[in-house]
């Protein structure tokens, strides 16, 4: 099976302080350091295990800069395949369904059985996944958390509802998916392993070699933008508890209890 | 000698004694090198060990750990047990050796044995061969009417090892009967016949024999003599070629285990013997995931292993019901070779050991603490074992999630916290703290002074930070010109290598590196254990690194440090031996001697300290390790201090504050114990106002930091 994931480098928000900038119309840059995407990474390891048991190959691609590579390269180490930078200055500030739309392109130029995306961006608003299959005509499922392989025309996949329960779905191929965390233990990758791959080329396309046409992506074909950065201001309704841990203990007790959720 | 014919003139069956007996003695030794050359086989298929150095350093070990028995006695009874058995063994070596020459040359006498000699000898092994005879039937009763818990085989390792203990047991016990019979039927054979009766040792096993045979005709006395050597003769050469398949091989294995043994026990094994750093990039795989990746020697300890359950019996990971016993490391990978590389078939390669033969579990639940090397007296090793194996999973990806995050952070920020690498130096900058005592960052060479390595935990840990602090202010009470690396500085990562990352180990060990050397420090202090055994054993081309306790010490006793009583007397203190100042780096008085130089302050030992100190739970990504255990370390160890009769535990390092404290929690014995660092003891105690020079630094507390790091800035 040949899986394409689309991944993206996002400012990892466990090891930053996220500051607003000056301006207010974007966060800090400066110290930042940037990982893979949570869920993309989950969907990574996904794509590795089903190639793991049905044969086939893993390709991760993303649209950034060159500093995007990084993530591309973590993502080899891991075991993908193939990387893929997509990148060209006419890309910069499209909106989602700019990115939907340079993927779309570049999708099409290949030929995979499977799309995966992470469910969302931890600085996105999970859009891709659902464009791309909508701009591709594919069928989509969201939230999944389990993929079975059925045959090579049909998938089994499963996605958590509400109250913790499971609602399983047969898809068609081609599909995408979006990958939810928790769907498998993605495999660790040290400085070892992308020291490996750190002389493995990795091949760029640009709107031209895609084919796409400039006025569909970019900040002027954007039709969703930015407005504002801020913090919200603190409501009220945390209580802090100042006394001993036993008279918090109870006091807890007596709160759930009052607000009836202890029976 | 004419009373009975000599087992070699003895003709049975139609063969002389004399061919009959050169014949087992062929088929014996041939049997036996033909076994241990297939026990050799998987070392040729092992990793390189360099093991060949200092020669007269190992022979001296030899003396001390094999003759001279040196860790057996740590369990009093079953080591002297053990010494009088191994002394037996000894003696008997030369008998055995000269009996079975007799049974194809009769008048065979071992050099140097003849005359009087020989006749003293004689008493001596007919002694030895009693007591290694008592000591069997001891041991016999001891595994099955006491049974140590120690010998138990735990659910899911396997059938108990008793049977197999007792069928040994009771060889050696046969070899030794028949030893004695023999001497016993030779001596009684001469006494009729008007002939100097040989004097045997009075209630020596030969010396009973005697007296019983005394009576017996000579005709019975010949075909017993042919009798009993035969039954030694078998027994000897079953037992000689037997042993190899069990624990028994340690008998001919110890020697060659111990002079082979690890001489710098601190410092880990490197990822592969004769790869430098610059070429590991070059290696393909990295520890151990088959067993063929454990190298020669690490196979040697497998052999040698006398399955005495000593490890596991002092494992703190064992003791909290943690999926991991030291002891069944290696008997595991005993049977995995044994059944791998047979004796008799063919060797098949087999897959990966974790996720076979161990458990990922298994290999993630050690702490590193040393215990059980401390504990062997074979000298086996476990620390570079479960490393390697660690090494391995984390080659191939297999690592925990709870452990992903802080190494990721490691990579990024240089600690696992994730925290911004620029607030690394904020425990200084505490208010009321700046008041006393300035801390600066060192970022200009100049050749002087002492660096002072926080380590992450202390830097960003809000409860830490104080010990940090209290550091701090000891150095500057005794004049230190000391600083700091500030946001240069990243982790240690002591347990970053430990935990099998050696990659991510060495970015941080250079980066250090650079910095200290950058900063042209002349020495270094740190309180934190891990940090100091990093900088000292798994660095290079560092200053010498003290740990803060042994500059506490010193400063002591030269007077500089000056202790005011203890406030509360009722309060009983103990002393917690870290794991990597103790075991590890053998720091055990230096604390002491500084709790006790504080006036009026109690201290009591808990019944396992120094070498037996018991691991509070394991420090660095030990603590975001999410282990399977029934208790916490740290709650059995506050237990132990109440056993003591403390409510103060002292510890000096920063990891055993996080597993002592939340110990004392768990434990229920809030408000009534707590946890204090040495360091902070001290800073709490010293002194700051008599008349001397002192009294001028004490005074003047911003002048009296580091001028001399003090950058031009």
């Amino acid at each position: 099976m040949e899986i394409l994931v689309c991944v993206r480098r996002v400012p990892d928000t466990s090891e930053n302080e996220i500051a607003l900038n000056s301006a207010g119309n974007d966060i800090e840059r400066d110290e930042l350091v940037y990982s893979i995407n949570e869920p993309d990474n989950y969907a990574v390891e996904e794509a590795l295990q089903i190639v793991a048991k049905v044969g086939g190959n893993v390709m991760v691609a993303t649209v950034g800069g060159e500093e995007d590579e990084e993530v591309l390269r973590r993502e080899m180490a891991m075991g993908a395949n193939h990387g893929v930078l997509i990148i060209d200055e006419a890309f910069s500030g499209s909106d989602g369904r700019g990115i939907a739309t340079i993927l779309k392109a570049f999708v099409q130029k290949g030929h995979y059985d499977l799309i995966l995306t992470g469910v969302q961006a931890e600085d996105g608003g999970a859009q891709i996944g659902g464009m791309l299959a909508a701009l591709l005509d594919y069928p989509f499922a969201s939230l999944v958390n389990s993929i079975e392989v059925l045959d090579s025309q049909k998938l089994k996949v499963s996605r958590e509802i509400e109250g913790g329960n499971k609602e399983l779905n047969e898809i068609d191929l081609p599909c995408v998916l979006s990958i939810q965390t928790g769907i498998n233990e993605p495999r660790y990758v040290g400085m070892r392993g992308i020291r490996q791959v750190a002389s493995v080329p990795i091949p760029t396309f640009s709107a031209a070699e895609l084919g796409i046409a400039v006025s569909t992506i970019g900040e002027a074909a954007a039709k969703v933008k930015h407005v504002d950065y801020f913090v919200p201001s603190l409501g009220k309704g945390a209580e802090i508890l100042h006394g001993s841990r036993e008279e918090n203990i109870n006091k807890v007790l007596e709160l759930v209890a009052a607000k009836g959720g202890l029976k | 000698m004419q009373d009975i014919e000599s087992v070699a003139q003895l003709t049975s069956w139609l063969v002389t004694g004399r061919i009959l007996f050169l014949l087992i003695h062929l088929l014996g030794v041939a049997l036996f090198s033909y076994i241990v050359a297939q026990r050799m086989v998987p070392f040729i298929r092992g990793e390189r060990d360099f093991r060949f150095d200092q020669p007269w350093v190992r022979m001296g070990r030899v003396l001390k750990y094999w003759l001279g028995q040196w860790k057996q006695p740590r369990y009093r009874a079953a080591g002297i047990f053990h010494i009088f058995i191994f002394a037996g063994f000894l003696v008997l070596a030369i008998r055995a050796f000269s009996v079975l020459i007799v049974g194809v040359s009769e008048n065979f006498i071992m050099p140097g044995l003849s005359g009087r000699a020989g006749y003293i000898y004689d008493i001596i092994t007919d002694y030895a061969a009693t007591i290694v005879f008592l000591c069997m039937v001891i041991a016999v009763v001891r595994r099955l009417v006491f049974k140590p818990a120690r010998y138990a085989v735990p659910a899911g390792y396997g059938k108990s090892h008793t049977a197999d203990a007792i069928f040994l047991l009771s060889l050696i016990a046969l070899l030794m009967l028949a030893d004695s019979l023999f001497a016993a039927v030779k001596a009684a054979a001469q006494s009729p016949q008007g002939q100097p009766v040989e004097v045997l040792a009075a209630f020596s096993l030969p010396w009973m024999f005697r007296h019983v045979l005394v009576s017996t005709p000579l005709s019975t006395l010949g075909r017993l003599c042919f009798g009993t050597y035969l039954v030694h003769e078998l027994t000897f050469y079953f037992l000689l070629c037997y042993r190899p398949f069990g624990i028994q091989f340690h008998v001919e294995t110890s020697v060659f285990n111990i002079y082979f043994a690890k001489l710098d026990r601190e410092i880990l094994k490197p990822v592969r013997w004769g790869v430098s750093d610059e070429h590991l990039d070059e290696v393909k795989s990295f520890g151990v995931k088959t067993f063929e990746d454990f190298t020669w020697k690490h196979m040697l300890d497998f052999y040698s292993c006398a399955d005495c359950g000593r490890c596991s019996d002092n494992c703190p990971a064992n003791a909290v019901g943690r999926p991991l016993s030291p002891r069944f490391i290696t008997i595991k990978a005993r049977d995995y070779s044994f059944e791998h590389y047979p004796v008799f078939g063919r060797v098949n390669k087999g897959t990966a050991l974790v996720g076979s033969v161990y458990s990922q579990d298994e290999i993630w639940s050690c702490t590193t603490c040393g215990a059980c090397e401390e504990e062997c007296p074979l000298l086996v090793e476990y620390i570079d074992k479960i490393v390697d194996l660690r090494r391995g999973m984390v080659d191939e990806g297999n690592v925990p999630q709870c452990l992903q995050k802080p190494l990721k952070a490691l990579e990024n920020r240089g600690n696992p916290y994730g925290k911004v690498e620029k607030k690394r130096p904020d425990w200084a900058s505490a208010k009321e703290f700046q008041q006393t005592c300035r801390v600066r960052t060192i970022d200009h060479s100049n050749g002087t002074g002492t660096l002072y390595f926080v380590d992450s935990i202390t830097s960003y840990d809000d409860r830490m930070q104080s010990i940090g602090r209290a550091t701090a202010k000891i150095l500057n009470h005794v004049g230190e010109n000391f600083g700091i690396l500030g946001a240069a500085e990243r982790d240690s990562g002591h347990e970053v290598r430990r935990f099998g990352e050696e990659t991510l180990f060495m970015a941080l060990r250079d980066h250090n590196v650079e910095a200290i050397k950058a900063s042209g420090v002349r020495r270094i202090v740190t309180a934190d254990p891990h940090a100091y055994n990093a900088l000292k054993h798994d660095y290079k081309d560092v200053p010498p690194v003290e740990h803060i306790s042994q500059v506490i010490a010193r400063e002591v006793k030269a007077g500089k440090i000056k202790f005011n009583p203890v406030e509360n007397t009722n309060n009983v203190y103990t002393y917690h031996d870290p794991c990597y100042l103790g075991r590890h780096n053998q720091i055990y008085d230096d604390p002491r001697d500084v709790l006790d130089a504080i006036p009026g302050l109690k201290r009591v030992e808990m019944r396992r300290s120094r070498d037996r100190s018991f691991c509070c739970g394991g420090g660095g990504l030990m603590l975001f390790y999410e282990p399977k255990e029934d208790q916490r370390m740290g709650v059995k160890r506050v237990q132990m201090a109440a056993e003591a009769g403390a409510n103060v535990i002292v510890t000096a390092c920063p990891f055993c504050m996080v597993n002592i404290e939340d110990a004392i929690k768990v434990a229920g014995l809030e408000g009534k114990m707590t946890a204090i660092d040495l360091a902070e003891l001290v800073d709490r105690q010293i002194a700051r106002e008599y008349p001397d020079a002192i009294e001028e630094q004490a005074a003047q507390p911003k002048e009296c930091v580091m001028s001399s790091i003090n950058s031009p800035k």
